[in-house]
């Protein structure tokens, strides 16, 4: 894959990495907000390539892991219905709700089906006009035009069996929240830039001048990652902080004005939960006015759902950057892809599902493996 | 469904249900093929069952697979495979023309392994139980003297090759069964093995194990090898042949390539001593013509596969859980 080996190459790597560590002089504070950054970080290794002043603190952008509780024990109920299809990407069906999973629904005949895109949704309801489709509409600013697309068509083809289960969050309100708690050591945010490809950048310089903090619109790529690190600690060590945009080639200053009015036809900004952080005031959407009759939680009496969160699941403070998931005591052995706590141990973005992949230092074979890495690798 | 995906629920079906229901040191070897002394002649024995939707697809079909499915397992001992039996389970309904395609593909794909389809079954099950077509296909191949091969055989020092392009088999059925367009068309993989592993055994018949890395894909293989042996595998991820629109079909739907199933690929532990040798042979025939040595087996991190990145960091490649799920965005 040519295109993407452009950034992935060692040499160009190598020479961020020495710019890097020629930049800093002292310990700095970096968060990647977004859930596919810190896979891409603990992947590559990356975090094990930069310099020990430079610190990789991983944010709350993965929005299978930040999707509230009762949502997922709606989407439970609403599932075990007969006479519905309900529609997810593939990888809620792991995420744990109070006492089951989407695949445990499945298995007792539920008809839980994996989609690609919400329009295969829109067009199972098409074909089966005397099921209730439902679609888990979740995701930060990327998924919504999507979403926002099918509920659109579906009154244009004027299908009345179709809905979504809407958990849509916004990361501009998370990146407020993230700085005003009080715990926060936070002092650059690499932000999201396929958020950024779709929203732009407006909203970032009053967040940048509030918190006095320098935001650097960052890809996904190794070469995309190390870029924004750079650029984020040479801002921080001349005492910057203004917003860059490190991934021009997706990110225009206004983003996708397009997906933008689509967004604000079909939402409206609410105050939305997030799973293991709390309430945050604006920083989700819920399906405007005008297109309530789309929406699952008025289709399905399912008001009445009561949640439990296992007590020794510290996921939250994982998505709050508070804590590294190896130093949660279940991680690892009461918590695992298996039988998970939280939502971050199974979501292929989520923090703790990424070290428990890639970076299993609770094992025996860690030290096995810190040898290798000296051994193998040519830029540390 | 997650039991059936190759990965470490699959590995636990076997050894907590299987295991102790039939236990026998033969089975407990867990390898592709059970290797079984009959009348003075090593045998090879295999079955596997066949469920694929759907069941025509770019570059092959279910009765293609049904064959070289089997072949090949027989060929990862190391067997020349001879005899197959081939049972069909039929949903009511089913076109008999669709039947006809699978089994003029089983024909053809026979023929072209070497080996005849001696014996079979068919069994009609009713409208709504079942995908069209299942096929269960046995077989049974020879063992040359003197050769050994089996997961426990890994040591310290095995060159690890692949003998292609990985990731193709699983590509291919997510493009036609999910109605997903990649840009280019995606053929399977599917050919049979046998051929290239006598190739292979001609240069040395001290090849240490083979496996061909069907469903779970080269990570679950890899991490089945280790784990058998109780000894490490180091890859460099930079060195593993992942064809470009295979690539970007699993960075678009969020996938590992090396967890995507392959059915015409095999990967190989070879001693350092041979491992040049057994490198140009496969790459002498048409079934090795992308062989690449991957990797080594190690004596550190046993058990365990990790992966230097092309950056020169390093990650473990555990075996999966189940089916890869692809994510939301």
């Amino acid at each position: 894959m040519k295109y993407i080996d452009e950034f992935n190459d060692p040499e160009l790597a190598r020479r961020l990495l020495d710019d890097i560590r020629a930049t800093v002089t002292r310990p700095w504070a970096l968060m990647e907000v977004c859930g596919g950054q810190t896979h891409s970080i603990v992947r590559h290794g990356i975090d094990q390539l930069l310099p020990e002043q430079v610190e990789l603190i991983h944010g709350p952008g993965c929005p299978v892991c930040v999707t509230p509780l009762d949502v997922i024990d709606k989407a439970l109920e609403i599932a075990s219905r007969p006479g519905v299809i309900f529609c997810s990407f593939g990888d809620m069906l792991r995420v744990p709700g109070t006492d089951r999973d989407l695949f445990r629904v499945k298995g007792e005949g539920g008809d839980v089906r994996v989609v690609y895109s919400p329009l295969d949704a829109l067009e199972l309801a098409r074909r089966n006009p005397d099921r209730e489709v439902v679609f888990f509409a979740i995701g930060f600013e990327t998924t919504a035009p999507a979403n926002a697309m099918a509920v659109h068509q579906a009154r244009r083809l004027g299908l009345t069996n179709f809905s979504l289960l809407v958990s849509h969050v916004r990361v501009p309100p998370a990146v407020e929240a993230i700085m005003t708690a009080p715990e926060c050591r936070v002092q650059a945010f690499l932000a999201a830039g396929h958020v950024c490809s779709v929203m732009g950048m407006a909203e970032y310089p009053a967040l940048a001048e509030r918190f006095r903090v320098p935001l650097v619109v960052t890809g996904f790529e190794p070469l995309d990652i190390l870029e924004g690190i750079r650029r984020a600690v040479r801002q921080l060590e001349r005492g910057e902080h203004r917003v860059e945009n490190a991934y021009a080639r997706a990110v225009r200053e206004d983003g996708n004005p397009a997906a933008v009015s689509m967004i604000e036809e079909v939402f409206e900004v609410t105050d939305r939960n997030w799973r293991g952080i709390g309430p945050i005031p604006l920083s989700g959407w819920r399906l405007a006015e005008a297109f309530r009759a789309y929406d699952a939680e008025c289709r399905f009496d399912v008001t009445d759902i009561r949640t439990e969160e296992p007590a020794e699941c510290r996921a939250g403070e994982v998505l709050q950057g508070l804590i590294k998931p190896i130093e949660c005591a279940a991680f690892g052995t009461t918590c695992t892809p298996r039988s998970p706590l939280g939502a971050t141990m199974v979501s292929s973005e989520g923090a703790c599902a990424a070290y428990y992949l890639y970076r299993r230092m609770n094992d025996p074979a860690a030290k096995a493996m810190g040898a290798a890495r000296e051994e193998m690798n040519p830029v540390a | 469904m997650g039991h059936g995906g190759g990965g470490a629920l699959s590995a636990e079906l076997m050894e907590q249900v299987f295991a102790p229901a039939y236990g026998n040191p033969t089975l407990a070897a867990l390898a592709d093929s059970a290797v079984l002394e009959l009348g003075g002649t090593r045998l090879a024995f295999s079955t596997d069952g066949y469920v694929v939707r759907p069941l025509f697809f770019p570059g092959g079909s279910l009765g293609d697979l049904a064959v070289n499915g089997t072949v090949n397992d027989l060929a990862m001992s190391g067997a020349r495979p001879a005899y197959l039996s081939a049972a069909f389970v039929l949903e009511e309904g089913v076109q008999l023309s669709v039947v006809e395609r699978i089994a003029r593909a089983m024909g053809t794909a026979a023929e072209a392994a070497g080996v005849v389809v001696a014996t079979g079954d068919t069994k009609v099950v009713e409208s709504g139980h079942g995908d069209g077509v299942y096929v269960t296909t046995a077989g049974v191949g020879l063992v040359p003297a003197g050769v050994d091969i089996r997961p426990q055989r890994a040591r310290p020092g095995d060159a690890v090759i692949v003998s292609g392009p990985i990731g193709l088999h699983g590509v291919a059925i997510m493009s036609v069964r999910e109605g997903l367009e990649f840009g280019v068309e995606i053929a399977s993989d599917t050919a049979p093995l046998a051929d290239l592993v006598a190739a292979m055994l001609a240069v040395t018949p001290d090849i240490h194990v083979l496996r061909d890395p069907t469903r779970g894909g080269l990570g679950a293989s890899l991490n089945e090898i280790a784990r058998a042996s109780g000894t490490g595998v180091r890859l460099r991820e930079r060195a593993i042949p992942v064809p470009d629109a295979v690539a970007n079909a699993c960075g678009f739907l969020g996938l590992d390539p090396l967890y995507v199933a392959n059915e015409g690929r095999l990967v190989a532990f070879v001693p350092p001593s041979a491992a040049d040798e057994v490198l140009a042979a496969m790459r002498a025939h048409p079934q090795g013509a992308g062989a690449t040595l991957i990797g080594e087996c190690v004596a550190e991190h046993p058990g365990m596969v990790v992966v230097s990145t092309g950056l020169g960091g390093t990650r473990v490649l555990d075996l999966p859980l189940g089916e890869q799920l692809p994510r939301i965005c």
